[in-house]
């Protein structure tokens, strides 16, 4: 490649560009292939549980499949930093309820 | 014993039936006894490339509908004792490929044949899984570009997970990696993905490649498999290929750019 090349082609590169998005998509596409079906619904279970008590937004959580050696691998991540706890009587009605407390009487 | 092979590859038009015709033609030149059969129900094409489309008779569905047996649906090559085409049926009902059917078919191929063929139709559906599920390796023909190798990686997963080989938890099919189209000059020119950067994506081991070449078209047009043109690149690309499957050791010609001598410019040799 001479320095003409450099101005009269292009192109020159779009083999390179086509190597990388191939190997992203690829990536992608190969960590989902493993994956469980019902992955997706248990992700979208666990967002569920977790927003009755704290509130925390979609991006907070993280859920992965991955391998160590023999075993399989359920990684679950919740960022708490700045999630605020649940406060409305309903949330803390639900609350009480999984921690089997015994109910309050009042007046 | 007999083994089954299949050629696949997720994507259309890469050339699965210019490579099952070239490669049965060439383990048939080895000696090989082999049969081709395509599995592209409702789209019977294989008879076209290997010049049989005015013999056929009973066809494959025939046969696992025992409509007619074995030997009559069989058709023998004309050029070479060792090679049998196996057409398919014009039928619009793609179920007819019933799986069972297919292994008895298989099964009794078996008893007479060192090497079965199967030209997988393009796609995911039914007919591509079934061509591949009693599959003992796999040729996955792939272009250098992007659309191929990503349907490719995608059929390599499918191989590894739906085969009967995989379901049985026997030894997994045999994968090889058959690079066609392939035009070292664009290469040369940053244009088209290189073979190390297929081998490299796909990370299976390579059988061959297969150069762009006007032989291959110029094969289809009057029906012969391209094997049996021994003068073109892309013909002695697939014997190459073909003495790779059998464990030889071929050096990889076609991968760098030709220059262009006087001889072929006169005469167009492709």
């Amino acid at each position: 490649m001479g320095l003409l090349n450099l101005f009269f082609s292009p192109h020159r590169h779009s083999a390179a560009i086509a190597k990388e998005r191939l190997k992203i998509v690829l990536a992608h596409e190969r960590a989902g292939r493993h994956a469980p079906d019902f992955l997706p619904k248990l992700q979208k279970e666990l967002i569920d549980v977790v927003c009755r008590y704290v509130e925390i937004r979609e991006d907070m959580i993280r859920v992965n499949l991955g391998k160590s050696g023999e075993t399989s691998l359920l990684e679950i991540n919740i960022e708490l930093d700045g999630a605020k706890p649940m406060l409305t009587p309903a949330h803390a009605g639900l609350a009480g309820a999984a921690r089997a407390a015994p109910p309050v009487k009042s007046g | 014993m007999a083994k089954v092979v299949v050629i696949t590859s997720g994507k259309g038009g890469v050339g699965k039936t210019t490579t099952a015709a070239a490669f049965a033609a060439g383990l048939a030149l080895r000696g090989h006894k082999t049969v081709v059969i395509d599995f592209d129900v409702g789209l019977r094409n294989l008879d076209l490339i290997m010049g049989c489309e005015r013999r056929v008779v009973f066809d494959f569905i025939n046969v696992i509908n025992g409509d007619a047996n074995l030997n009559q649906a069989l058709i023998k090559d004309k050029r070479n004792d060792n090679l049998f085409i196996f057409p398919t049926s014009q039928t619009r009902d793609k179920d007819a490929l019933r799986r069972e059917g297919v292994d008895r078919v298989l099964e009794e191929l078996k008893t007479q044949f060192d090497y079965i063929v199967c030209d997988s139709p393009a796609g995911i559906e039914h007919g591509a899984i079934t061509a591949l599920y009693f599959a003992d390796s796999a040729i996955i023909v792939t272009n250098p570009e992007v659309s191929s190798v990503r349907d490719s990686d995608r059929i390599i997963g499918i191989l590894a997970s739906r085969s009967r080989r995989a379901e049985r938890n026997e030894p997994p099919v045999e994968l090889n990696l058959l690079l066609t189209r392939y035009d070292p000059g664009r290469v040369a020119k940053g244009e088209m993905l290189t073979v190390e950067d297929v081998k490299e994506i796909l990370s299976i081991p390579l059988l061959g490649v297969i150069p762009e070449s006007e032989s291959v078209l110029r094969a289809s047009n009057t029906g012969t498999p391209v094997a049996f043109d021994s003068e073109s690149l892309a013909g002695r690309a697939y014997l190459d290929a073909v003495a790779r499957f059998l464990g030889e050791q071929r050096e990889m010609r076609f991968v760098k750019p030709e220059r262009r001598n006087l001889f072929r410019v006169l005469f167009g040799k492709a």
